[in-house]
């Protein structure tokens, strides 16, 4: 079947030509290329050479790599919905009518535009046993702080610390949901006598459900990205003569982070690929998942 | 019930409520207040315990010295420049390519929305090491070309926030424009341009932002001193035996002064892209 290109085809293609050029190159060119390198061994010198299944085999019986796993899971499956509940509750606050609801906003959304490098920076500043604002603070309640980022277990609360600072983007989409819910909802569950208890689960929830879904597939997906935070920190914090640290014990060893380290550290360019195709078929199959949760979950908030 | 039992039960919530939102405040704002009392500090101040909030003795050197100890003014000219290059793709891309999909009707529309969104998932770590070598094959490493030439392709974000705010711009316009014998360009260029501004302001904080924080590609691609920007430089404090945390903070503050002044004088664009960006559909 030929039919002739209109003039609109022709315009609509050239206008977006930059980004499909950009699509091509920077996209599918290098997501190819990743795949083939996945099966290959090179540093940044050398070509790659065909090594087979040998970088998976390797990764498979790689402690760090579970280790790098476990604890990117960790961030996943635990942070991200604590801070999807703070992100939330966060804009409860600042969808509230009183006096300082516009600088509950300002000051909700503020931290997540600072440069992660310097906000990171201040943190480890404050995280400090000894001299850090925050054990300091503990201690006016005779509590004896943990040291943060130096005890294996407490490192990953700390980044969920952290990043419960971070969540003004999620708090603004959660904002913008909220201010949609009609105001009649809640008057006629007034006149029915519902408590604020039975108005949040009977009709707030339901109606921003679909934005929740929405948000927390985007925040699995980033979390699964989650690199500068514990780059700057396992740099930061000493011992680390050979330039790849994953914190304490590994406790923070993210797995970009240990990805990264394979890369550009021990420049095995070759099993760095074949964990970024693995990572890969995890958001992506995440990503189905989630979008089919997330029909469901509109569906059902439909239905009542 | 009673009804002053009610009213005392409101207002004794409506207490409990402020008393929330200001522990809050205080807890979100805390690092910015460390940030800034830390970088006035003197050093033995700031490692004696109990820690104080307040300098004890205000010092201003600490700022004079962290632009010594690093060249942070360069670094500060480095990512100024590449943070406006970076900005003048973004702003030149974005909006063609929001347009094509917005308000011309063609064959490859559809397909182009839908690769929009799977290209943010692609995460970047599968992309960084065939890029690397890509530019290291073209001698570019060490360059800022790595760093400026995605944002001259168009981020699918932008894009996908610059189409929604297009396609609420009323097509009518555009026809008159077409009746008045003024072809696709013309009328990009007279009428599309000019009344997508709001949107065009909001990509150009976010890219601003982007670029100016941008931690990873620096990290990967800029080796020489001289040629970094400041999220790298800010890690030269790190580097060596003890942390100078008063000189850090000092220099922290000039780099994110920069991002704060911005946000206070865009303040509603921000919440205007989360909330025109079609998230909420």
């Amino acid at each position: 079947m030929k039919t002739r290109l209109t003039r609109d085809d022709r315009n609509g293609f050239l206008f977006a030509l930059p980004w499909i050029v950009g699509f091509l190159l920077l996209s599918i060119y290098p997501l190819i290329m990743s795949l083939y390198y996945s099966f290959t061994e090179f540093s940044f010198i050398s070509d790659p050479e065909w090594v087979g299944l040998d970088n998976f085999r390797q990764l498979f019986s790689d402690r760090r790599f579970y280790k790098s796993l476990g604890n990117t899971c960790f961030y996943a499956f635990v942070a991200t919905p604590i801070l999807l509940l703070v992100a939330l509750l966060l804009a409860l606050i600042a969808n509230r009518r009183f006096a300082l609801r516009s600088a509950a906003r300002t000051i909700f959304f503020l931290p997540s535009i600072i440069p992660m490098v310097a906000a990171t920076m201040v943190w480890i500043w404050m995280f400090d046993p000894t001299y850090g604002y925050i054990n300091n603070f503990l201690a006016l309640f005779g509590i004896e702080g943990p040291a943060w980022l130096i005890n294996p277990k407490t490192t990953k609360w700390a980044l969920v610390m952290m990043g419960s600072w971070c969540t003004g983007t999620s708090m603004l989409t959660c904002l913008a949901a909220l201010q949609d819910v009609p105001r009649s909802y809640y008057e006629s569950a007034d006149l029915d006598g519902a408590n604020a208890v039975q108005k949040f689960f009977h009709i707030t929830i339901p109606s921003v459900a679909h934005v929740l879904v929405y948000q927390a597939i985007l925040n699995l997906i980033n979390a699964f990205q989650y690199f500068t935070q514990v780059y700057v920190i396992t740099t930061a914090s000493g011992g680390n003569t050979s330039g790849a640290s994953g914190g304490p014990e590994n406790s923070i060893l993210m797995y970009p982070l240990y990805l990264f380290h394979n890369a550009f550290v021990y420049q095995k360019m070759g099993k760095a690929s074949a964990m970024a195709w693995i990572l890969m078929i995890i958001v992506g199959l995440l990503t189905i998942v989630m979008v089919k949760l997330s029909n469901k979950a509109v569906s059902n908030a439909g239905a009542e | 019930m009673d009804i002053n039992v009610f009213k005392i039960r409101r207002r004794a919530s409506h207490v409990a409520f402020y008393i929330l939102a200001i522990a809050l405040f205080i807890v979100f704002l805390s690092p910015f207040i460390v940030m800034v009392t830390t970088s006035f500090k003197t050093l033995d101040d700031a490692f004696t315990v109990p820690v104080k909030i307040l300098p004890r003795e205000w010092t201003f050197s600490n700022y004079g010295d962290a632009v010594e100890r690093v060249p942070y003014w360069r670094y500060m000219g480095n990512t100024a420049y590449i943070t406006l290059l970076s900005l003048m793709g973004e702003l030149i891309v974005v909006p063609l390519v929001a347009y094509s999909l917005a308000k011309i009707r063609w064959r490859g529309a559809g397909i182009v929305s839908g690769l929009l969104m799977a290209t943010m998932m692609i995460p970047y770590t599968v992309t960084m090491i065939p890029l690397y070598r890509t530019w290291h094959a073209f001698g570019l490493t060490g360059t800022y070309v790595p760093l400026i030439a995605p944002h001259f392709v168009g981020h699918a974000y932008y894009i996908i926030i610059m189409r929604q705010f297009m396609k609420g711009i009323p097509n009518s316009l555009f026809e008159a424009a077409k009746i008045d014998g003024a072809n696709e360009f013309q009328r990009y260029i007279t009428l599309g341009i000019p009344l997508c501004k709001p949107a065009l302001t909001t990509v150009g904080i976010y890219t601003f932002i982007a670029a100016w924080s941008d931690y990873l590609a620096p990290l990967i691609y800029i080796s020489s001193k001289d040629r970094m920007t400041l999220s790298l430089g800010l890690q030269q404090f790190l580097n060596e035996f003890t942390v100078d945390w008063t000189l850090l903070m000092a220099a922290a503050v000039i780099f994110v002064l920069p991002v704060v002044v911005l946000f206070f004088i865009f303040q509603r664009n921000f919440v205007e892209g989360v909330a025109t960006s079609g998230l909420k559909a």
